[in-house]
């Protein structure tokens, strides 16, 4: 037809602009996250460092884990034989790991009840099975979170507790690893300074919490590191069907004309 | 396209498959069917890019259905507190992840799934605008589509609750208590809605069964209907023009080519590279940066903690951002009324389309520069609309602060207006629907160009 020869050209470029369309349809959301990250009330965070390939440092954030924190906080998603995978032994797990069971195939849940958690502390400490997802937002990831919030405690008298944080403001849980990093207060500008020293100096201190950051984000999805591991092999296998798809829809269409 | 009866029984060649065949055939219409809507339907041979969605859509649903299937078998319907202080519902989420073989697997797969099958179907609707796809005789393909979006959010509305997390229950929240706008009757059919006061265990059950079995039957249903009303016209192409009306001696469209084997293989490599896309936000990015997942949803459901912020999945924000932009009282009515109004006319209006459509061309190809504009303008402003209905009311844009007089009102000045969200989504929604209501005029006085004969290639 003489109306399309001409009309070639136009069609491409309205083709082409309806590409770029599509594009910023499918990009939406990533512009969305880019331009979230720049309001006004973001928080700031300390990005938390990745151990997430670092069986050592998983392993010892398991002992901090339930040494710290499973007296209050479960994590009943997790059973603790799921800890096999990190690359303890199961006499390990159970000598060291498991107090309030004797069955390795138990999750890992606290002896008090809901109920009485919530009698004697006024709120109930959260299952934190999931918590490394859930406190991920626009201002950082749920392990720079976690990172930060466990390094900004400070000391607060006006709090039934004696403590209070930076990140998470009259929190309920007092702190919990003080023994460990000591005190801080927060200066006149609103600055965390040391007060009183703990155990550890300060980098140690961030190496023990950044340990266990890396339990609690393994914890939130133990199968993170094999649903990537995957992910490579099923993308090479459609990379290969498009392959041959392709090729199948060519000599198909060879008569098409 | 023919009627059944219109093709040839099967004759056996004496092998046993072929006997097989013929006696079936003798009982049941399977060739017949077999050739009336795939080795013997034609298609218009100049499918490009944007025909790809309509098959896409297909393979989602299967996806859905299998994978909730699955789902199903594991998850527990249940609001109450099990031993942790967990609800039972949340807590068979967590089970499915880590205890339920490849049960991870699953549930990304349908949590992708439903953001999946809104944007392939948001692509497939915007195909039939490029091209007036829904203009005569496909009025019907065109109001069955709407129906599938319609039942396809109610699925999707329902289907968030079950995860029981605090964006289930307070998303449900919010989106049932709209109900109560209603004059005279909205309390009651909220109460209704509901089964309770509040969203609760009876709410989540009931969500659950229409979940899984209600819209789910009406769905596939509606999807029946759109293909075989699809398959009864024939399908428009990117051309607008009518293949049928040029055929050879057998009455074959000399633009046609059977839709098997020539539009299977075509898409397959579509399949494959959607697949490509979809697995890999399944196993990199299942979160999909709190679009897909959001963060808040691996919170537990708390009736005594209501979040800072209720965001809609994204899929919703665009009709979630018309029914916020409506802040006046019209009639003695609330506010809120009439943003359940916009919301749902901005969904309904959709079905109107073929009738608002006068334009003498179909397809974007030779229509004239008003509907390329105001359809570029459409799109922009349903993305805006979407995007701002994922912001907190106050927003504005780039971060701005606006300047305020000292009692907190906002002072009157260009920016303070031109940046405010609010006022964006306010004025969006209004271009949304004059975009529709004034179509009839404006697509009928457009410059349209000659439209040819037969189909082109690119």
């Amino acid at each position: 037809m003489q109306t399309c020869t001409g009309k070639g050209d136009l069609e491409m470029k309205t083709m082409q602009k309806l590409k770029i369309l599509l594009a910023a349809v499918l990009f939406a959301p990533a512009l969305a996250v880019s331009t979230a990250a720049l309001a006004s009330e973001a928080l700031h965070l300390d990005p938390a460092p990745d151990v997430s390939g670092d069986k050592d440092a998983l392993q010892n954030g398991a002992r901090l884990f339930v040494n710290y924190c499973l007296s209050c906080h479960g994590a009943s998603a997790l059973r603790y034989n799921k800890l096999l995978e990190l690359g303890l032994t199961e006499a390990q797990i159970v000598e060291n790991l498991m107090f309030t069971t004797d069955k390795i195939g138990d999750p890992m849940t606290v002896a008090m009840t809901p109920a009485d958690a919530k009698k004697w502390f006024g709120v109930t400490p959260p299952d934190l099975s999931i918590i490394a997802r859930a406190r991920a937002s626009a201002d950082g990831s749920g392990a720079d979170w976690l990172y930060t919030y466990l390094r900004s405690f400070y000391r607060d008298e006006t709090r039934p507790t004696g403590w209070n944080n930076v990140v998470f403001a009259n929190v309920g849980m007092p702190h919990i690893l003080f023994d460990l990093q000591g005190e801080q207060i927060l200066d006149a500008e609103g600055k965390l300074q040391p007060a009183a020293s703990g155990t550890l100096l300060a980098a140690d201190y961030d190496k023990q919490v950044a340990d266990l950051v890396g339990f609690l984000t393994w914890m939130s999805e133990p199968q993170a590191e094999f649903r990537k591991r995957l992910g490579v092999g099923v993308l090479i296998f459609l990379v290969l069907l498009f392959g041959f798809a392709y090729a199948l829809k060519k000599e198909y269409w060879k008569d098409v004309h | 396209m023919a009627t059944n009866s219109n093709f040839e029984k099967y004759k056996s060649d004496g092998s046993l498959l072929g006997s097989v065949l013929e006696w079936v055939d003798a009982r049941f219409p399977l060739t017949s069917m077999w050739k009336a809507h795939l080795s013997e339907y034609y298609a218009p041979k100049n499918f490009n890019f944007w025909y790809y969605f309509g098959s896409l859509a297909l393979l989602v649903l299967v996806l859905q259905v299998v994978t909730g299937i699955f789902l199903a078998m594991n998850y527990k319907p249940d609001a109450s507190l099990n031993a942790a202080g967990l609800p039972v519902a949340f807590a068979s989420v967590n089970y499915i992840m880590n205890d339920v073989s490849w049960g991870w697997l699953i549930r990304y797969m349908h949590s992708t799934g439903a953001s999946a099958f809104f944007i392939v179907v948001y692509l497939h609707m915007f195909r039939g605008m490029l091209y007036g796809s829904y203009r005569k005789p496909r009025e019907l393909i065109w109001v069955f589509g709407v129906l599938v979006f319609l039942c396809l959010m109610a699925e999707a509305f329902m289907g968030y609750l079950l995860p029981w997390g605090q964006m289930s229950l307070w998303g449900a929240q919010v989106i049932v208590n709209l109900f109560g706008a209603i004059p005279l009757i909205g309390d009651p059919l909220s109460i209704w809605v509901r089964g309770d006061f509040v969203i609760g265990d009876a709410t989540l059950n009931r969500f659950f069964a229409f979940h899984v079995v209600a819209v789910p039957l009406v769905l596939i249903g509606l999807v029946v209907a759109h293909v075989l009303a699809l398959h009864e016209v024939g399908s428009n192409n990117p051309d607008g023009v009518e293949i049928k009306k040029v055929t050879d001696a057998k009455g074959i469209p000399l633009d046609g080519i059977p839709f098997h084997p020539y539009y299977t293989v075509k898409d397959i490599v579509g399949v494959a590279v959607f697949l490509m896309l979809f697995s890999f936000v399944v196993f990199f990015w299942p979160e999909g940066g709190g679009y897909f997942l959001e963060y808040n949803n691996f919170f537990q459901a708390d009736p005594m903690k209501t979040p800072a912020h209720i965001a809609p999945v994204w899929y919703f924000t665009p009709f979630y951002s018309m029914l916020r932009a409506m802040v006046w009282n019209f009639f003695w009515l609330d506010a809120k009324f009439w943003g359940v109004v916009a919301m749902g006319a901005g969904v309904v209006i959709l079905a109107f389309l073929p009738w608002l459509d006068r334009a003498p061309v179909k397809s974007i190809r030779y229509r004239g520069p008003i509907f390329k504009t105001l359809l570029t303008l459409f799109v922009f402003t349903f993305l805006v609309l979407g995007f701002l209905g994922t912001k907190v009311p106050g927003y504005y844009f780039f971060g701005y602060q606006p300047a305020t007089n000292p009692d907190g009102s906002i002072i009157f000045s260009p920016l303070n207006y031109l940046l405010s969200g609010d006022l964006i989504a306010q004025a969006f929604t209004v271009y949304y629907f004059l975009f529709f209501l004034t179509m009839p005029w404006w697509s009928k006085i457009d410059q349209c160009k000659p439209v040819p004969e037969r189909v082109t290639w690119k």
